[in-house]
């Protein structure tokens, strides 16, 4: 091939090759996984975070995305920081072809941290069983979606569970229940719910704040050893579950009057304080284990092929399985939403439309084989939580068996509580209230 | 109501037996202030890298004496690269430099030992049942008693070593005049390597005992935190000063959370030990046993 020859094949394959390199490529959906992968959190991030991606990938190696969309998305590490959550929020709120999806922030400071700022930019906030409470009146707050079961709506199936125990609510008359809680938003967060079933059920309730980290609670515990509960309720995070549950037992408390939020219900929670966690209950608003067709998908298409984001060990255990739903969640409302506005990229805005008109059906829920898995819930404009139940668990030496069914929360308590709590906030941040809705209606 | 004296001094012991869990942390940090004048800021990754390292190696079915052994080697060469990549390269320079030195060593130590190991919580289970025995009606756990024991044989091999061995008399001498030191043919790296070494051996000791209190997680980093009011109150070059501090920090915050805190609303201890040392401070800047600084113009 002489000199000439070779140019002008060169500007052939020119004229061929550019417009291939700038035709546009294939859609993809941007979802920000914020995480915490360092600090003395990353022990209950890492899995979560994992089991997220990890479903991710598998939609995209079983399913090629959703509806042909593929699903992309980028980590950011906030060290469980609110500062640092905020920083991850600005740095990828406009990334991919419409901007961020949707966040899930994974703590209860950091969504408070972004609360004024999802409804500016028109991107939902999910907060997984975690988050303001109030902010399931989505009159108040369009943006924020305490899926599933929020705090106080989990704290009324646990008194509904204690009456179980005790045969009949009417037992629950002069218990003394003591609420060891994360001196935080998060651990101060059923304070006020606790306070109003007290007052309907008549036991006496004392509440217990653990400072971060929670490394040394014997004085709390000592004290609560003079108080004498029948019952404590335990809102830990981190390093502060194991320790109070060592505690209870040098204290010779028993572990199945100790009843857990889904925050200190984790393997890692009851591991390290062996023995001494025999008998632990807690909450859950979701299962445990690898025995759902969902996570064999995972499995198969993700950790067979040498893909997955953590460990394989760590796969069915209850943070990963928690990231699974969490991932689950928000891609059936990314799906929800592709039903009224097309099988294309959804922007935050048509990604809200779709969470508050989810409808997950038992149905639906069992065509992705995630029966057990995750309860069915049916949100609204109006309710951005979705009447999700509580299963509870105890820990029994070396694995989690279910102790309850799915306990309904108690909505005649919990609702009115929420609009009064949201209608306040709303008039000290004068905002306007969403009108024209009613539980259950079409959103506008 | 009578006051309960007998719940009184249950808190008491409680506190006294945490506040010497606060000195083993304490002791490595004055160590290693007394012959390299550093305020060591990564004693607290010092005390993880040894605890995930042990607990890693045991995990791997290495038995108890040869994962500690082992776990020793890797703080001697911590202790040896320390000396070689850091203090080396900054004699002379102001302790501010040193202790910003120590700051970036902390996080690197706590990168490297979650990167080599990982971020999982580890149970470590030492055989030393953690279950209350009855004195009297109080409970007072069997492994804080372990663990005061524990910090009691440590503080004896240390005066002997220090009292008793040539290289703990050259400690001693470096500790007190550095200068003076290397005027009578002490070397002062070798020192240096060997104080970092014994900082190692104290960060092990209190990995394994906070480890298998915690699970052997990041957290345990966390427990540097406790130690600084104790060096404060007890002064940072004094190894009697380190244990008194604890004592005294351990039963104050616990009496304090238990008898004050019901009226201000409760979670005082995490506070009070460094309001404690703040006052403390007004009155003896140098801590119950630190060395008087006297500035002769």
């Amino acid at each position: 091939m002489n000199l000439s020859e070779f140019g002008r094949n060169s500007i052939w394959a020119a004229i061929i090759a550019v417009p291939m390199m700038i035709s546009p490529a294939a859609a993809q959906q941007f979802i920000p996984v914020t995480t915490y992968d360092t600090g003395p959190y990353a022990v209950n991030g890492q899995p979560f975070m994992d089991g997220f991606v990890d479903y991710l990938k598998m939609l995209n190696a079983r399913d090629g995305g959703i509806n042909g969309v593929k699903l992309t998305w980028e980590e950011c590490e906030t060290g469980y920081k609110p500062d640092r959550f905020v920083e991850c929020y600005e740095r990828l709120k406009n990334k991919g072809e419409a901007g961020a999806s949707l966040f899930n922030p994974l703590g209860t400071g950091l969504t408070y941290a972004v609360i004024d700022r999802a409804p500016q930019d028109k991107i939902p906030v999910i907060s997984l069983g975690y988050g303001r409470t109030d902010a399931s009146d989505g009159r108040v707050f369009p943006y924020i979606f305490p899926m599933v079961t929020n705090y106080w709506s989990q704290s009324t199936a646990k008194i509904k569970f204690i009456g179980q125990k005790l045969g009949g609510m009417d037992k629950l008359k002069g218990q003394k229940i003591a609420n060891v809680h994360h001196d935080s938003a998060y651990g101060k967060e059923t304070i006020p719910v606790l306070a109003k079933q007290a007052e309907i059920y008549g036991f006496e309730v004392t509440h217990f704040p653990v400072t971060h980290p929670g490394l040394d609670q014997k004085a709390t515990w000592l004290q609560i050893r003079q108080y004498k509960p029948d019952w404590v309720i335990l809102r830990g995070w981190g390093v502060m579950n194991q320790t109070a549950i060592k505690e209870a037992a040098r204290i010779r408390f028993p572990r199945d009057q100790m009843i857990g939020v889904w925050w200190s219900c984790a393997e890692q929670d009851t591991v390290p304080a062996g023995a001494a966690a025999d008998g632990y209950i807690c909450a859950g608003f979701h299962a445990a284990g690898q025995d759902f067709p969902l996570i064999q998908d995972i499995l198969k298409h993700v950790y067979d092929k040498g893909d997955g984001a953590g460990s394989k060990k760590a796969v069915g255990t209850i943070l990963w399985n928690r990231g699974v739903v969490n991932a689950f969640l928000s891609v059936a409302g990314i799906k929800t939403a592709q039903k009224k506005f097309g099988n294309k990229v959804m922007s935050g805005e048509q990604v809200r439309w779709g969470l508050e008109n989810l409808n997950l059906t038992a149905a639906d829920i069992g065509s992705q084989g995630a029966t057990g898995l995750v309860p069915p819930l049916k949100l609204s404009c109006l309710d951005h939580e979705g009447g999700g139940g509580v299963k509870f668990q105890q820990w029994v030496g070396d694995h989690w068996e279910m102790v309850s069914d799915w306990i309904e929360t108690d909505q005649s308590i919990v609702r009115p509580m929420i609009e009064a709590s949201a209608a306040k906030y709303a008039a000290e941040k004068g905002l306007t209230l969403r009108t024209g809705m009613s539980l259950g209606s079409e959103c506008p | 109501m009578a006051f309960d004296w007998l719940f009184f001094l249950e808190v008491l012991i409680a506190g006294l037996l945490s506040g010497a869990m606060y000195s083993l942390v304490a002791l490595g940090f004055v160590l290693i202030f007394k012959a390299s004048g550093v305020f060591n800021f990564a004693q607290g990754a010092m005390v993880l890298l040894a605890a995930l390292t042990f607990v890693r190696l045991v995990e791997m079915g290495a038995p108890l004496w040869l994962a500690g052994v082992s776990t020793l080697m890797v703080m001697v060469v911590l202790a040896m690269l320390v000396e070689r990549l850091v203090l080396r390269q900054l004699v002379n320079q102001a302790p501010i430099i040193l202790f910003m030195a120590s700051i970036g060593l902390n996080f690197f130590i706590e990168g490297t030992a979650q990167g080599v190991w990982d971020s999982d919580v580890h149970a470590l289970d030492l055989g030393v049942p953690d279950l209350p025995i009855d004195v009297f009606g109080m409970l007072i756990s069997q492994f804080d008693i372990f663990a005061a024991a524990m910090v009691a044989a440590l503080v004896v091999v240390l005066a002997v070593f220090f009292q008793k061995t040539r290289i703990g008399r050259a400690l001693r001498a470096v500790a007190d005049d550095h200068q003076a030191a290397l005027s009578v043919g002490i070397p002062l790296q070798t020192i240096w390597v060997v104080v970092w070494s014994v900082a190692g051996v104290v960060a092990l000791v209190a990995g394994l005992v906070w480890g298998s209190k915690l699970g052997v997680q990041f957290s345990i980093s966390l427990v540097a935190l406790k130690a600084l009011p104790v060096l404060i109150l007890g002064g940072f070059t004094s190894v009697p000063g380190a244990i008194i501090g604890g004592l005294i920090i351990g039963a104050g915050e616990k009496l304090a959370e238990v008898f004050i805190g019901p009226f201000v609303g409760g979670a005082i201890e995490s506070w009070f030990p460094y309001m404690l040392a703040m006052v403390f401070l007004l009155f003896r800047p140098q801590g119950l046993f630190g060395e008087k600084i006297i500035e002769r113009v």
